[in-house]
């Protein structure tokens, strides 16, 4: 049996939407390189659309898997319902996660949360 | 496909596997039974027994086998702490980075009242025999020290720290399942007094290995039942395992210094060439070290992703991280030679088999070159590095 579904194992090949957006308006980074994994989620964000998102992410195939799939999730999509977006989604969208490492999911989430947040704080300066 | 994890263990070799096979078809009497079918078995374990002792250098009575090296652990060091205890002995030395089957043993003892030291094994990871000298009390009735670490391949000077348990009166154990069949051992030369081996790392087969103890030392038994291994260790004896184990260990042990001589060069070329890697260091001594051993922390990088990839690209491997291991803590054994949380999750052990060649060599060097770039190159954490917001540490 394979430590990985299929799912996780093409969003860690190849993963979407990798890099850094350098006209970005919300930027969030979550997660310490003591316990292994970090992600940084950079939003561009236009009319309450999520128009463009990219991450950046040090630590395990799925955390990686994980980030890459949020960022499909929330791509094109009202801020409201990236706000909204659960770890257990992105797990789910990812055909599921060995229970050790749902963490990595979990930091998906945060690391968007931390993005949106840094956006509003902007907006509201 | 290169196999590079043979310190996780080994393929078993066509001798043994056909000892094991042969063994498990003509010879399936029970060597307690007293008619011809046992008697056979009997003598085969007998002679396996024998076989083993020549190849350490000890008599066939100092031998009892064991399920493996964590077995041979557990059994050494409960015996002599339970020999200790009888005469107000409890205190125990050891190091930092030894193998769980030890370090969790001595745990279970300091919780049921034993004191325990552990060793520090500096950046190194190399003990000086004077530091056991100097930490050996009234009280200790153990030195346990590894031969070689599982994962950095670190050689410790074994004679010099029997020597030093000798002259003290203290028992000497060492794990020896990474070093025995890849380096020299003689159990009277090097003053060891217990020794543990596992068959599975030397080509043998999984679930076999086997306990040395000086005679002398009395052994305390784990499983409790019949009267086999001279009642030390109850169950019916994995007769086609312990034949198949000695035929491994015959043929390795024959062939240290040729396989020494093939390996050391193309190992050496593997750390040359990942050394090139920028913000990369070898974890241990690059001397004395397990001839098959390349352990390196790159920094920026995870090591389970990097792990993913280089399977993708046919080479199997092992790393320290934590997501490897499923705990947060990333390797025990890289934290305690001093390597920090956040380059020790980006390690790579490579152990090479004895048949590696100097093509697989480069490809490696090549395949791990490529690799660690391309992570680095989407890591908030290397990005910062460059950027200068962050220091390296490597
Ligand atoms: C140093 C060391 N000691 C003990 C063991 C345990 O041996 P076994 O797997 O035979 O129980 C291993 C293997 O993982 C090892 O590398």
């Amino acid at each position: 049996m394979a430590l990985y579904s299929e799912k996780v194992m093409d969003h860690f090949r190849n993963p979407r939407n990798v890099g850094v957006l350098e006209d970005a308006n919300g930027v969030g980074t979550v997660g310490n390189a003591k316990c292994g994994d970090i992600m940084k989620m950079y939003l561009k964000i236009e009319d309450d659309i999520v128009k463009d998102v990219k991450f950046e992410t040090f630590g395990c195939g799925s955390a990686i898997a994980s980030s890459s799939m949020a960022t499909e999730l929330i791509k094109g999509k009202p801020v409201e319902e990236a706000r909204q977006l659960t770890n257990k989604a992105v797990a789910e969208a990812l055909d599921g996660l060995p229970d050790y490492k749902m963490h990595c999911s979990v930091l998906a989430q945060e690391a968007i949360e931390a993005a949106l947040k840094d956006y509003e704080s902007r907006q509201e300066e | 496909m290169i196999y590079a994890d043979n310190a996780a263990t080994t393929p078993m070799s066509e001798a043994a596997i056909n000892t094991m096979t042969t063994l498990i078809r003509e010879t399936y009497g029970n060597p307690s039974s007293l008619y011809e079918f046992g008697q056979k078995a009997k003598e085969v374990l007998e002679q396996a027994r024998e076989d083993t002792a020549a190849l350490i250098g000890a008599d066939a009575k100092e031998i009892i086998f064991t399920s493996g090296g964590s077995e041979a652990d557990n059994q050494a060091i409960i015996s002599a702490a339970k020999a200790g205890a009888l005469k107000g002995k409890k205190h125990i030395i050891s190091s930092k980075f030894e193998h769980h089957a030890v370090l969790h043993t001595l745990k279970k003892l300091e919780n049921e009242g034993f004191e325990v030291t552990l060793l520090d094994v500096h950046e190194n990871g190399i003990i000086d025999p004077s530091e056991v000298e100097a930490a050996i009390r009234e009280d200790t009735c153990l030195v346990t020290i590894m031969y070689a670490n599982n994962e950095i391949g670190t050689i410790q000077d074994i004679k010099g720290i029997g020597a030093v348990c000798r002259a003290k009166g203290v028992i000497f154990h060492t794990d020896a399942v990474q070093a025995i069949g890849h380096l020299k051992i003689n159990v009277v030369e090097e003053n060891i007094d217990m020794l543990s081996a596992s068959a599975h790392k030397f080509h043998g087969p999984k679930g076999v290995g086997f306990l040395y103890a000086r005679k002398g030392i009395r052994l305390a038994n784990l499983i409790e039942g019949g009267a086999q291994e001279k009642g030390k260790r109850a169950g019916t004896e994995n007769v086609p395992g312990i034949a198949a184990m000695v035929t491994a260990l015959k043929e390795e042990v024959a062939n240290i210094d040729k396989n020494t001589a093939h390996i050391l060069p193309i190992r050496n070329k593997i750390i040359e060439g990942l050394k090139e890697i920028p913000h990369s260091a070898l974890n241990g001594d690059e001397e004395r070290r397990l001839p098959s051993n390349v352990n390196f922390c790159f920094e920026g990088i995870e090591g389970e992703s990097l792990l993913l990839l280089l399977d993708d690209k046919g080479i199997a491997a092992s790393s320290g991280s934590a997501c490897t291991s499923g705990s947060l803590d990333p390797s025990h054994v890289l934290l305690a030679i001093g390597r920090v949380h956040d380059v020790a999750h980006g390690s790579l052990r490579l152990s090479l088999g004895e048949d590696v060649t100097e093509e697989e060599a480069d490809y490696i060097i090549k395949a791990v070159k490529e690799v660690v770039e391309y992570l680095r190159g989407f890591s908030p954490v290397w990005r910062d590095l460059v950027a200068g917001k962050t220091q390296f540490i490597l």
